[in-house]
Protein backbone atom coordinates (compact mmCIF):
# COMPACT_ATOMS: atom_id res chain seq x y z
CA UNK A 1 0.00 0.00 0.00
CA UNK A 2 1.34 3.41 -0.98
CA UNK A 3 1.63 6.03 1.73
CA UNK A 4 0.42 9.45 0.71
CA UNK A 5 1.37 11.02 4.04
CA UNK A 6 4.21 9.99 6.32
CA UNK A 7 4.47 11.64 9.71
CA UNK A 8 7.67 10.94 11.60
CA UNK A 9 8.38 11.83 15.23
CA UNK A 10 6.24 14.90 15.04
CA UNK A 11 6.25 16.94 18.24
CA UNK A 12 4.65 20.27 18.98
CA UNK A 13 5.14 22.41 22.02
CA UNK A 14 3.26 25.69 22.07
CA UNK A 15 4.94 28.88 23.28
CA UNK A 16 3.03 28.65 26.55
CA UNK A 17 4.65 25.27 27.19
CA UNK A 18 1.67 23.04 26.31
CA UNK A 19 2.94 19.86 24.72
CA UNK A 20 0.19 19.16 22.22
CA UNK A 21 1.94 16.41 20.25
CA UNK A 22 4.74 14.17 21.37
CA UNK A 23 6.62 12.10 18.85
CA UNK A 24 3.71 11.18 16.64
CA UNK A 25 4.27 8.60 13.91
CA UNK A 26 1.52 7.95 11.40
CA UNK A 27 1.34 6.72 7.83
CA UNK A 28 -1.72 7.51 5.78
CA UNK A 29 -2.50 5.29 2.83
CA UNK A 30 -3.40 6.61 -0.58
CA UNK A 31 -7.15 6.56 -1.12
CA UNK A 32 -8.23 5.57 2.38
CA UNK A 33 -10.53 7.17 4.90
CA UNK A 34 -8.75 7.33 8.22
CA UNK A 35 -10.36 8.59 11.40
CA UNK A 36 -8.31 10.27 14.10
CA UNK A 37 -10.36 9.40 17.12
CA UNK A 38 -9.66 11.11 20.40
CA UNK A 39 -11.21 13.20 23.17
CA UNK A 40 -11.16 17.00 23.19
CA UNK A 41 -7.68 18.37 23.65
CA UNK A 42 -6.04 15.18 22.36
CA UNK A 43 -4.05 17.06 19.71
CA UNK A 44 -6.08 16.24 16.60
CA UNK A 45 -6.35 19.81 15.35
CA UNK A 46 -2.71 20.49 16.14
CA UNK A 47 -1.69 17.44 14.12
CA UNK A 48 -3.66 18.66 11.10
CA UNK A 49 -2.33 22.19 11.54
CA UNK A 50 1.25 20.98 11.47
CA UNK A 51 0.69 18.99 8.26
CA UNK A 52 -1.11 21.88 6.55
CA UNK A 53 1.38 24.60 7.52
CA UNK A 54 -0.85 26.48 9.96
CA UNK A 55 1.44 25.86 12.89
CA UNK A 56 5.20 25.33 13.06
CA UNK A 57 6.28 21.94 14.27
CA UNK A 58 8.80 21.77 17.11
CA UNK A 59 10.50 18.68 15.73
CA UNK A 60 9.94 15.80 13.36
CA UNK A 61 9.04 15.72 9.72
CA UNK A 62 6.02 15.27 7.49
CA UNK A 63 6.06 14.11 3.90
CA UNK A 64 3.09 14.47 1.58
CA UNK A 65 3.20 12.58 -1.72
CA UNK A 66 6.94 12.22 -1.20
CA UNK A 67 7.58 15.92 -0.60
CA UNK A 68 8.60 17.59 2.63
CA UNK A 69 5.86 19.93 3.90
CA UNK A 70 8.38 22.62 4.83
CA UNK A 71 10.82 22.54 1.93
CA UNK A 72 8.32 21.76 -0.81
CA UNK A 73 5.29 23.46 0.72
CA UNK A 74 3.94 24.58 -2.64
CA UNK A 75 3.78 21.02 -3.92
CA UNK A 76 2.33 19.58 -0.74
CA UNK A 77 -0.19 22.30 0.02
CA UNK A 78 -1.58 22.50 -3.50
CA UNK A 79 -2.90 18.93 -3.25
CA UNK A 80 -4.38 19.33 0.23
CA UNK A 81 -7.82 20.66 1.11
CA UNK A 82 -8.71 21.51 4.69
CA UNK A 83 -12.12 21.85 6.30
CA UNK A 84 -11.26 23.42 9.64
CA UNK A 85 -13.03 22.72 12.91
CA UNK A 86 -13.94 26.36 13.46
CA UNK A 87 -15.91 28.01 10.70
CA UNK A 88 -13.95 31.08 9.60
CA UNK A 89 -15.41 33.15 6.77
CA UNK A 90 -15.27 36.77 5.70
CA UNK A 91 -18.78 37.82 6.77
CA UNK A 92 -19.68 40.31 4.05
CA UNK A 93 -18.53 38.40 0.99
CA UNK A 94 -20.72 36.43 -1.39
CA UNK A 95 -20.65 32.64 -1.27
CA UNK A 96 -19.35 32.28 -4.81
CA UNK A 97 -16.61 34.87 -4.26
CA UNK A 98 -15.17 33.17 -1.19
CA UNK A 99 -15.14 29.83 -2.99
CA UNK A 100 -13.43 31.31 -6.06
CA UNK A 101 -10.98 33.10 -3.78
CA UNK A 102 -9.90 29.76 -2.29
CA UNK A 103 -9.37 28.26 -5.70
CA UNK A 104 -7.20 31.20 -6.78
CA UNK A 105 -5.28 31.20 -3.53
CA UNK A 106 -4.27 27.62 -4.26
CA UNK A 107 -2.88 28.77 -7.59
CA UNK A 108 -5.68 27.73 -9.92
CA UNK A 109 -7.47 29.84 -12.52
CA UNK A 110 -11.22 30.30 -12.25
CA UNK A 111 -13.23 27.37 -13.51
CA UNK A 112 -16.90 28.31 -13.42
CA UNK A 113 -18.15 24.86 -14.37
CA UNK A 114 -16.20 23.14 -11.64
CA UNK A 115 -17.27 25.62 -8.96
CA UNK A 116 -20.87 25.32 -10.14
CA UNK A 117 -20.72 21.53 -9.77
CA UNK A 118 -19.38 21.78 -6.24
CA UNK A 119 -21.91 24.38 -5.17
CA UNK A 120 -24.74 22.32 -6.66
CA UNK A 121 -23.57 19.17 -4.91
CA UNK A 122 -23.46 21.04 -1.62
CA UNK A 123 -26.90 22.57 -2.24
CA UNK A 124 -25.41 26.05 -2.26
CA UNK A 125 -26.00 27.00 -5.88
CA UNK A 126 -29.20 28.92 -5.09
CA UNK A 127 -27.33 30.75 -2.35
CA UNK A 128 -24.30 31.63 -4.43
CA UNK A 129 -24.99 35.37 -4.41
CA UNK A 130 -25.94 35.53 -0.75
CA UNK A 131 -23.54 37.09 1.70
CA UNK A 132 -22.03 34.81 4.34
CA UNK A 133 -23.84 36.61 7.19
CA UNK A 134 -27.16 35.67 5.60
CA UNK A 135 -26.48 31.93 5.82
CA UNK A 136 -27.45 29.43 8.49
CA UNK A 137 -24.80 27.54 10.44
CA UNK A 138 -25.27 24.40 8.37
CA UNK A 139 -24.87 26.35 5.15
CA UNK A 140 -21.69 28.00 6.41
CA UNK A 141 -20.27 24.59 7.15
CA UNK A 142 -21.04 23.57 3.57
CA UNK A 143 -19.32 26.72 2.32
CA UNK A 144 -16.08 25.80 4.07
CA UNK A 145 -16.33 22.36 2.50
CA UNK A 146 -16.83 23.95 -0.92
CA UNK A 147 -13.76 26.12 -0.29
CA UNK A 148 -11.69 23.08 0.64
CA UNK A 149 -12.81 21.26 -2.52
CA UNK A 150 -12.42 24.29 -4.80
CA UNK A 151 -8.98 23.23 -6.06
CA UNK A 152 -9.87 19.56 -6.40
CA UNK A 153 -7.44 18.31 -3.74
CA UNK A 154 -6.03 14.78 -3.67
CA UNK A 155 -6.09 14.80 0.12
CA UNK A 156 -8.91 16.18 2.24
CA UNK A 157 -8.71 16.91 5.96
CA UNK A 158 -12.00 17.21 7.79
CA UNK A 159 -11.60 18.45 11.34
CA UNK A 160 -14.65 17.35 13.35
CA UNK A 161 -17.04 17.77 10.41
CA UNK A 162 -20.09 16.69 12.37
CA UNK A 163 -19.46 18.15 15.81
CA UNK A 164 -22.69 19.71 16.98
CA UNK A 165 -24.54 18.72 13.82
CA UNK A 166 -27.92 16.98 14.06
CA UNK A 167 -28.44 13.37 13.05
CA UNK A 168 -29.85 13.92 9.54
CA UNK A 169 -27.05 16.25 8.59
CA UNK A 170 -24.52 13.83 10.00
CA UNK A 171 -25.79 11.08 7.72
CA UNK A 172 -25.65 13.48 4.75
CA UNK A 173 -22.08 14.32 5.66
CA UNK A 174 -21.09 10.66 5.79
CA UNK A 175 -22.67 10.16 2.37
CA UNK A 176 -20.73 13.13 0.99
CA UNK A 177 -17.44 11.86 2.45
CA UNK A 178 -17.99 8.47 0.83
CA UNK A 179 -18.68 10.12 -2.52
CA UNK A 180 -15.52 12.20 -2.32
CA UNK A 181 -13.47 9.14 -1.48
CA UNK A 182 -15.01 7.24 -4.39
CA UNK A 183 -13.29 9.76 -6.67
CA UNK A 184 -9.92 8.71 -5.27
CA UNK A 185 -9.44 11.41 -2.64
CA UNK A 186 -7.69 10.38 0.57
CA UNK A 187 -9.66 11.52 3.58
CA UNK A 188 -8.41 12.21 7.08
CA UNK A 189 -11.18 12.96 9.48
CA UNK A 190 -11.03 13.77 13.15
CA UNK A 191 -13.84 12.99 15.46
CA UNK A 192 -14.66 12.23 19.03
CA UNK A 193 -17.73 10.21 18.02
CA UNK A 194 -16.89 6.54 17.98
CA UNK A 195 -19.86 5.63 15.84
CA UNK A 196 -18.68 8.08 13.21
CA UNK A 197 -15.29 6.41 12.98
CA UNK A 198 -17.05 3.07 12.91
CA UNK A 199 -19.42 4.15 10.17
CA UNK A 200 -17.05 5.54 7.56
CA UNK A 201 -13.39 4.91 8.33
CA UNK A 202 -11.22 2.21 6.78
CA UNK A 203 -8.69 2.65 9.55
CA UNK A 204 -8.92 4.22 12.96
CA UNK A 205 -6.12 5.92 14.79
CA UNK A 206 -6.68 6.58 18.46
CA UNK A 207 -4.99 9.69 19.82
CA UNK A 208 -4.87 10.94 23.38
CA UNK A 209 -2.73 13.52 25.19
CA UNK A 210 -0.63 14.12 22.11
CA UNK A 211 0.20 10.47 21.51
CA UNK A 212 -1.07 7.98 18.98
CA UNK A 213 -2.10 4.94 21.00
CA UNK A 214 -2.91 2.62 18.15
CA UNK A 215 -3.69 2.66 14.47
CA UNK A 216 -5.65 -0.25 13.13
CA UNK A 217 -8.01 -1.37 10.44
CA UNK A 218 -11.56 -0.84 11.54
CA UNK A 219 -12.35 -4.50 10.95
CA UNK A 220 -9.55 -5.51 13.30
CA UNK A 221 -10.75 -3.12 15.91
CA UNK A 222 -14.22 -4.54 15.58
CA UNK A 223 -12.68 -7.95 15.96
CA UNK A 224 -11.51 -6.71 19.32
CA UNK A 225 -15.00 -5.55 19.90
CA UNK A 226 -15.95 -9.23 19.69
CA UNK A 227 -14.10 -9.47 22.95
CA UNK A 228 -16.30 -10.43 25.88
CA UNK A 229 -15.94 -10.38 29.58
CA UNK A 230 -17.19 -13.56 31.19
CA UNK A 231 -18.00 -13.40 34.87
CA UNK A 232 -17.81 -16.70 36.64
CA UNK A 233 -19.54 -16.83 40.01
CA UNK A 234 -18.15 -19.47 42.30
CA UNK A 235 -19.69 -20.97 45.41
CA UNK A 236 -16.72 -19.99 47.58
CA UNK A 237 -13.89 -17.47 47.58
CA UNK A 238 -10.71 -18.38 45.74
CA UNK A 239 -7.23 -17.00 45.27
CA UNK A 240 -7.14 -15.12 41.90
CA UNK A 241 -3.40 -14.87 41.70
CA UNK A 242 -3.14 -18.60 41.35
CA UNK A 243 -4.71 -18.29 37.88
CA UNK A 244 -3.73 -14.86 36.68
CA UNK A 245 -0.35 -15.94 35.35
CA UNK A 246 -1.76 -18.57 33.09
CA UNK A 247 -5.13 -17.10 32.13
CA UNK A 248 -6.35 -13.69 30.98
CA UNK A 249 -8.39 -12.75 34.00
CA UNK A 250 -9.09 -9.18 35.07
CA UNK A 251 -7.97 -8.07 38.51
CA UNK A 252 -10.18 -5.00 38.63
CA UNK A 253 -11.46 -3.35 41.76
CA UNK A 254 -14.90 -4.83 41.34
CA UNK A 255 -13.78 -8.44 41.45
CA UNK A 256 -14.43 -9.94 44.80
CA UNK A 257 -13.16 -13.29 45.73
CA UNK A 258 -16.27 -15.11 44.58
CA UNK A 259 -16.27 -13.71 41.06
CA UNK A 260 -13.67 -14.03 38.36
CA UNK A 261 -13.80 -11.87 35.25
CA UNK A 262 -12.36 -13.65 32.27
CA UNK A 263 -11.32 -11.76 29.11
CA UNK A 264 -12.74 -13.88 26.33
CA UNK A 265 -11.34 -13.31 22.85
CA UNK A 266 -12.98 -14.70 19.74
CA UNK A 267 -12.71 -18.54 19.62
CA UNK A 268 -10.65 -18.59 22.77
CA UNK A 269 -9.18 -22.09 23.25
CA UNK A 270 -8.01 -21.40 26.79
CA UNK A 271 -11.49 -20.83 28.16
CA UNK A 272 -12.39 -24.49 28.13
CA UNK A 273 -9.09 -25.29 29.82
CA UNK A 274 -9.76 -22.61 32.42
CA UNK A 275 -13.13 -24.07 33.36
CA UNK A 276 -11.61 -27.55 33.51
CA UNK A 277 -8.80 -26.27 35.72
CA UNK A 278 -11.30 -24.64 38.07
CA UNK A 279 -13.27 -27.87 38.33
CA UNK A 280 -10.16 -29.98 38.79
CA UNK A 281 -9.22 -27.70 41.64
CA UNK A 282 -12.55 -28.50 43.24
CA UNK A 283 -14.36 -25.21 42.70
CA UNK A 284 -18.09 -25.21 42.09
CA UNK A 285 -19.47 -22.84 39.47
CA UNK A 286 -22.79 -21.30 40.44
CA UNK A 287 -23.35 -18.98 37.49
CA UNK A 288 -21.76 -17.62 34.32
CA UNK A 289 -22.56 -14.19 32.83
CA UNK A 290 -21.16 -12.75 29.63
CA UNK A 291 -20.87 -9.12 28.61
CA UNK A 292 -19.80 -7.76 25.20
CA UNK A 293 -17.25 -4.95 25.15
CA UNK A 294 -18.35 -2.02 23.01
CA UNK A 295 -15.94 -0.02 20.87
CA UNK A 296 -16.61 2.74 23.36
CA UNK A 297 -15.27 0.61 26.19
CA UNK A 298 -12.31 -0.56 24.14
CA UNK A 299 -11.62 3.06 23.36
CA UNK A 300 -11.88 4.09 27.00
CA UNK A 301 -9.65 1.18 27.98
CA UNK A 302 -7.00 2.27 25.53
CA UNK A 303 -7.26 5.95 26.39
CA UNK A 304 -7.15 5.43 30.15
CA UNK A 305 -4.06 3.20 30.09
CA UNK B 1 5.42 32.68 -8.14
CA UNK B 2 1.74 32.07 -7.36
CA UNK B 3 0.40 34.99 -9.40
CA UNK B 4 -3.18 33.74 -9.07
CA UNK B 5 -2.93 34.06 -5.30
CA UNK B 6 -1.46 37.57 -5.38
CA UNK B 7 -4.21 38.64 -7.73
CA UNK B 8 -6.84 36.98 -5.56
CA UNK B 9 -5.64 38.74 -2.39
CA UNK B 10 -5.40 42.07 -4.20
CA UNK B 11 -8.85 41.85 -5.77
CA UNK B 12 -10.40 40.63 -2.51
CA UNK B 13 -8.95 43.58 -0.62
CA UNK B 14 -9.88 46.09 -3.30
CA UNK B 15 -13.45 44.82 -3.44
CA UNK B 16 -13.68 45.43 0.30
CA UNK B 17 -12.58 49.00 -0.39
CA UNK B 18 -15.06 49.44 -3.20
CA UNK B 19 -17.88 48.16 -1.02
CA UNK B 20 -17.09 50.86 1.51
CA UNK B 21 -16.23 53.40 -1.16
CA UNK B 22 -18.08 56.32 0.33
CA UNK B 23 -16.45 56.14 3.73
CA UNK B 24 -13.07 55.21 2.24
CA UNK B 25 -12.92 58.26 0.06
CA UNK B 26 -15.41 60.77 1.37
CA UNK B 27 -13.91 60.99 4.83
CA UNK B 28 -10.37 61.97 3.78
CA UNK B 29 -11.81 64.47 1.29
CA UNK B 30 -14.03 66.05 3.91
CA UNK B 31 -11.25 66.29 6.48
CA UNK B 32 -8.95 67.85 3.87
CA UNK B 33 -11.50 70.47 3.01
CA UNK B 34 -11.87 71.21 6.72
CA UNK B 35 -8.13 71.62 7.14
CA UNK B 36 -8.03 74.05 4.23
CA UNK B 37 -10.92 76.06 5.54
CA UNK B 38 -9.30 76.36 8.96
CA UNK B 39 -5.58 76.50 8.18
CA UNK B 40 -5.58 77.55 4.56
CA UNK B 41 -8.18 80.30 4.54
CA UNK B 42 -9.07 81.34 8.08
CA UNK B 43 -5.65 81.23 9.69
CA UNK B 44 -3.52 81.03 6.54
CA UNK B 45 -4.70 84.42 5.28
CA UNK B 46 -3.03 86.00 8.31
CA UNK B 47 0.17 83.97 7.96
CA UNK B 48 3.30 85.12 6.18
CA UNK B 49 4.48 83.23 3.14
CA UNK B 50 7.05 80.54 3.88
CA UNK B 51 9.92 80.63 1.34
CA UNK B 52 7.73 82.52 -1.14
CA UNK B 53 4.97 79.97 -0.88
CA UNK B 54 1.59 81.03 0.48
CA UNK B 55 0.70 79.23 3.70
CA UNK B 56 -2.32 77.56 2.13
CA UNK B 57 -0.15 75.95 -0.55
CA UNK B 58 2.66 75.25 1.90
CA UNK B 59 0.58 72.85 3.97
CA UNK B 60 -0.62 70.76 0.98
CA UNK B 61 2.29 68.27 0.95
CA UNK B 62 2.17 67.83 4.74
CA UNK B 63 -1.55 67.35 4.70
CA UNK B 64 -1.35 64.74 1.96
CA UNK B 65 1.37 62.87 3.83
CA UNK B 66 -0.52 63.06 7.11
CA UNK B 67 -3.62 61.49 5.59
CA UNK B 68 -1.77 59.02 3.40
CA UNK B 69 0.45 57.74 6.19
CA UNK B 70 -2.47 57.19 8.56
CA UNK B 71 -4.57 55.61 5.83
CA UNK B 72 -1.76 53.26 4.81
CA UNK B 73 -1.19 52.27 8.41
CA UNK B 74 -4.82 51.59 9.21
CA UNK B 75 -5.62 49.85 5.92
CA UNK B 76 -2.67 47.52 6.03
CA UNK B 77 -2.94 46.74 9.73
CA UNK B 78 -6.65 46.07 9.49
CA UNK B 79 -6.31 43.96 6.36
CA UNK B 80 -4.07 41.44 8.12
CA UNK B 81 -5.46 41.81 11.65
CA UNK B 82 -9.03 41.03 10.56
CA UNK B 83 -8.19 37.61 9.04
CA UNK B 84 -6.24 36.81 12.21
CA UNK B 85 -9.20 37.89 14.32
CA UNK B 86 -11.85 35.88 12.46
CA UNK B 87 -9.53 32.98 11.69
CA UNK B 88 -9.46 33.14 7.89
CA UNK B 89 -5.69 33.59 8.10
CA UNK B 90 -5.45 29.81 8.49
CA UNK B 91 -6.57 29.38 4.92
CA UNK B 92 -3.83 31.72 3.79
CA UNK B 93 -1.24 29.82 5.81
CA UNK B 94 -2.37 26.47 4.43
CA UNK B 95 -2.32 27.69 0.84
CA UNK B 96 0.70 27.28 -1.45
CA UNK B 97 1.54 30.95 -1.06
CA UNK B 98 4.92 32.35 -0.03
CA UNK B 99 5.29 35.11 2.54
CA UNK B 100 6.51 37.42 -0.18
CA UNK B 101 3.34 36.80 -2.16
CA UNK B 102 1.17 37.45 0.88
CA UNK B 103 2.97 40.72 1.56
CA UNK B 104 2.81 41.80 -2.09
CA UNK B 105 -0.91 41.05 -2.25
CA UNK B 106 -1.89 42.95 0.89
CA UNK B 107 0.61 45.79 0.57
CA UNK B 108 -0.21 46.57 -3.04
CA UNK B 109 -3.90 46.78 -2.16
CA UNK B 110 -3.19 49.12 0.78
CA UNK B 111 -0.83 51.22 -1.36
CA UNK B 112 -3.33 51.49 -4.20
CA UNK B 113 -5.99 52.74 -1.85
CA UNK B 114 -3.69 55.27 -0.18
CA UNK B 115 -2.34 56.54 -3.49
CA UNK B 116 -5.89 57.12 -4.72
CA UNK B 117 -6.73 59.02 -1.54
CA UNK B 118 -3.51 61.05 -1.79
CA UNK B 119 -4.29 62.03 -5.37
CA UNK B 120 -7.88 62.88 -4.49
CA UNK B 121 -6.66 65.22 -1.75
CA UNK B 122 -4.23 66.81 -4.19
CA UNK B 123 -7.01 67.38 -6.70
CA UNK B 124 -9.34 68.70 -4.00
CA UNK B 125 -6.63 71.05 -2.76
CA UNK B 126 -5.91 72.31 -6.26
CA UNK B 127 -9.44 73.74 -6.32
CA UNK B 128 -8.81 75.64 -3.11
CA UNK B 129 -5.24 76.94 -3.41
CA UNK B 130 -2.59 77.48 -6.10
CA UNK B 131 -0.42 74.44 -6.54
CA UNK B 132 2.40 74.01 -8.99
CA UNK B 133 4.52 70.90 -8.81
CA UNK B 134 8.22 71.40 -9.64
CA UNK B 135 9.21 67.73 -9.79
CA UNK B 136 6.08 65.71 -10.59
CA UNK B 137 7.92 62.42 -11.11
CA UNK B 138 9.67 62.75 -7.75
CA UNK B 139 6.40 63.78 -6.16
CA UNK B 140 4.77 60.51 -7.31
CA UNK B 141 7.85 58.47 -6.32
CA UNK B 142 8.00 59.90 -2.81
CA UNK B 143 4.26 59.55 -2.37
CA UNK B 144 4.47 55.96 -3.55
CA UNK B 145 7.40 55.09 -1.30
CA UNK B 146 5.70 56.68 1.68
CA UNK B 147 2.58 54.61 1.03
CA UNK B 148 4.69 51.47 0.77
CA UNK B 149 6.65 52.23 3.93
CA UNK B 150 3.60 53.02 6.05
CA UNK B 151 1.66 50.07 4.65
CA UNK B 152 4.53 47.77 5.59
CA UNK B 153 4.56 49.30 9.03
CA UNK B 154 0.79 48.80 9.26
CA UNK B 155 1.23 45.18 8.28
CA UNK B 156 3.65 44.74 11.18
CA UNK B 157 1.23 46.39 13.57
CA UNK B 158 -1.58 44.14 12.29
CA UNK B 159 0.44 41.05 13.09
CA UNK B 160 1.71 42.34 16.41
CA UNK B 161 -1.64 43.60 17.72
CA UNK B 162 -3.53 41.39 20.15
CA UNK B 163 -6.73 43.43 20.02
CA UNK B 164 -8.40 46.27 18.16
CA UNK B 165 -7.12 48.91 20.61
CA UNK B 166 -3.53 48.02 19.90
CA UNK B 167 -4.11 48.64 16.21
CA UNK B 168 -4.92 52.26 16.90
CA UNK B 169 -2.17 52.77 19.47
CA UNK B 170 0.66 53.12 16.95
CA UNK B 171 -1.05 55.65 14.68
CA UNK B 172 -2.54 57.65 17.56
CA UNK B 173 0.38 57.67 19.96
CA UNK B 174 3.34 57.62 17.61
CA UNK B 175 2.62 58.48 14.01
CA UNK B 176 0.15 61.34 14.46
CA UNK B 177 2.46 63.25 16.86
CA UNK B 178 5.50 62.57 14.70
CA UNK B 179 3.74 63.79 11.58
CA UNK B 180 2.43 66.91 13.30
CA UNK B 181 5.82 67.66 14.84
CA UNK B 182 7.59 66.72 11.63
CA UNK B 183 6.73 69.99 9.97
CA UNK B 184 3.47 69.17 8.20
CA UNK B 185 2.11 72.60 8.98
CA UNK B 186 5.29 74.64 9.47
CA UNK B 187 8.88 74.80 8.29
CA UNK B 188 11.23 73.40 10.91
CA UNK B 189 13.49 76.40 10.24
CA UNK B 190 10.92 78.40 12.20
CA UNK B 191 11.75 76.44 15.36
CA UNK B 192 14.36 77.53 17.94
CA UNK B 193 17.76 76.08 17.11
CA UNK B 194 17.66 73.43 19.87
CA UNK B 195 14.30 72.05 18.73
CA UNK B 196 15.49 72.07 15.12
CA UNK B 197 18.24 69.65 16.17
CA UNK B 198 15.82 67.46 18.16
CA UNK B 199 13.43 67.39 15.23
CA UNK B 200 16.09 65.84 13.03
CA UNK B 201 15.61 62.60 14.99
CA UNK B 202 12.05 62.47 13.74
CA UNK B 203 12.10 60.34 10.57
CA UNK B 204 8.90 61.97 9.32
CA UNK B 205 10.77 65.28 8.91
CA UNK B 206 12.76 63.78 6.04
CA UNK B 207 9.64 62.47 4.40
CA UNK B 208 7.75 65.72 4.55
CA UNK B 209 10.76 67.77 3.60
CA UNK B 210 11.43 65.58 0.57
CA UNK B 211 7.82 65.65 -0.48
CA UNK B 212 7.69 69.42 -0.12
CA UNK B 213 10.85 69.73 -2.20
CA UNK B 214 9.08 67.82 -5.01
CA UNK B 215 6.34 70.45 -4.90
CA UNK B 216 8.21 73.69 -4.36
CA UNK B 217 11.85 72.95 -5.18
CA UNK B 218 13.18 73.93 -1.75
CA UNK B 219 13.30 71.95 1.45
CA UNK B 220 14.29 71.95 5.12
CA UNK B 221 16.80 69.14 4.75
CA UNK B 222 18.92 68.08 1.80
CA UNK B 223 16.78 66.00 -0.61
CA UNK B 224 19.40 63.21 -0.72
CA UNK B 225 18.94 62.64 3.00
CA UNK B 226 15.20 62.45 2.50
CA UNK B 227 15.44 59.78 -0.17
CA UNK B 228 17.93 57.89 1.95
CA UNK B 229 15.66 58.08 5.00
CA UNK B 230 12.58 56.86 3.13
CA UNK B 231 14.43 53.92 1.61
CA UNK B 232 16.04 52.99 4.93
CA UNK B 233 12.65 53.11 6.66
CA UNK B 234 11.15 50.84 3.98
CA UNK B 235 14.02 48.38 4.26
CA UNK B 236 13.76 48.22 8.04
CA UNK B 237 10.06 47.40 7.76
CA UNK B 238 10.80 44.70 5.19
CA UNK B 239 13.43 43.21 7.46
CA UNK B 240 11.02 43.08 10.40
CA UNK B 241 8.35 41.42 8.26
CA UNK B 242 10.86 38.90 7.02
CA UNK B 243 11.76 38.10 10.64
CA UNK B 244 8.11 37.81 11.64
CA UNK B 245 7.41 35.27 8.94
CA UNK B 246 10.59 33.28 9.33
CA UNK B 247 9.92 32.80 13.04
CA UNK B 248 6.13 32.49 12.75
CA UNK B 249 5.78 35.25 15.37
CA UNK B 250 2.17 35.53 16.57
CA UNK B 251 0.96 33.60 13.56
CA UNK B 252 2.15 30.05 13.67
CA UNK B 253 3.03 29.30 17.28
N1 LIG C 1 -2.47 28.06 20.22
C1 LIG C 1 -2.34 27.27 21.30
N2 LIG C 1 -1.57 27.66 22.33
C2 LIG C 1 -1.42 26.86 23.41
N3 LIG C 1 -1.99 25.65 23.55
C3 LIG C 1 -2.78 25.21 22.56
C4 LIG C 1 -3.00 25.99 21.38
N4 LIG C 1 -3.82 25.30 20.56
C5 LIG C 1 -4.10 24.14 21.21
N5 LIG C 1 -3.48 24.10 22.40
C6 LIG C 1 -3.51 22.97 23.37
O1 LIG C 1 -3.00 21.81 22.74
C7 LIG C 1 -3.75 20.67 23.11
C8 LIG C 1 -4.31 19.99 21.87
O2 LIG C 1 -5.30 20.82 21.29
P1 LIG C 1 -6.05 20.45 19.97
O3 LIG C 1 -5.07 20.00 18.95
O4 LIG C 1 -6.92 21.60 19.60
O5 LIG C 1 -6.95 19.21 20.44
P2 LIG C 1 -8.18 18.52 19.72
O6 LIG C 1 -8.30 19.07 18.35
O7 LIG C 1 -7.85 17.06 19.72
O8 LIG C 1 -9.38 18.80 20.54
C9 LIG C 1 -4.79 21.14 24.08
O9 LIG C 1 -4.30 20.93 25.38
C10 LIG C 1 -4.93 22.60 23.79
O10 LIG C 1 -5.31 23.31 24.94
MG1 LIG D 1 -9.83 20.02 17.49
Amino acid sequence: MKNIIEIKNLSKKFVDGTEALSSVNLDIHDGEIIALLGPNGAGKTTLISAVCGITNMSSGSVQVAGFDVKKDYRKTRSIIGLVPQEIALQPFEKVIDVVRYSRNLFGFKNDDKYIEDILKRLLLWEKKDKRIVELSGGMKRRVIIAKALSHNPKILFLDEPTAGVDVDLRIDMWQLIKEIRAKGTTIILTTHYIEEAQEIADRISIINKGKILLTEKKTELIEKMGQKVISIVLSEAINHTKYSDEFDIINDAESNQHIIHYNYLKSDKNFDRFITTLKNDGHVINNIETKEKSLEEIFLDIVSK
Amino acid sequence: MNIQAIKAIYIFEMSRTIRTLVQSIASPVISTVLYFIVFGSAIGSRMENISDVSYGSFIVPGLILLTVSLQSLSNASFSIYFPRFIGTINELLSAPVSYTEIVIGYISAAVTKSMIIGLIILITASFLVDISIQHPIWMICILFLSCVAFSLMGFIVGIWAKNFEQITIIPDLIITPLVFLGGSFYSITLLPEFWQKVTLFNPIVYLISGFRWAFFGNSDVYIGYSIFAIITFTLICLLIIWRIFSTGYRIKN
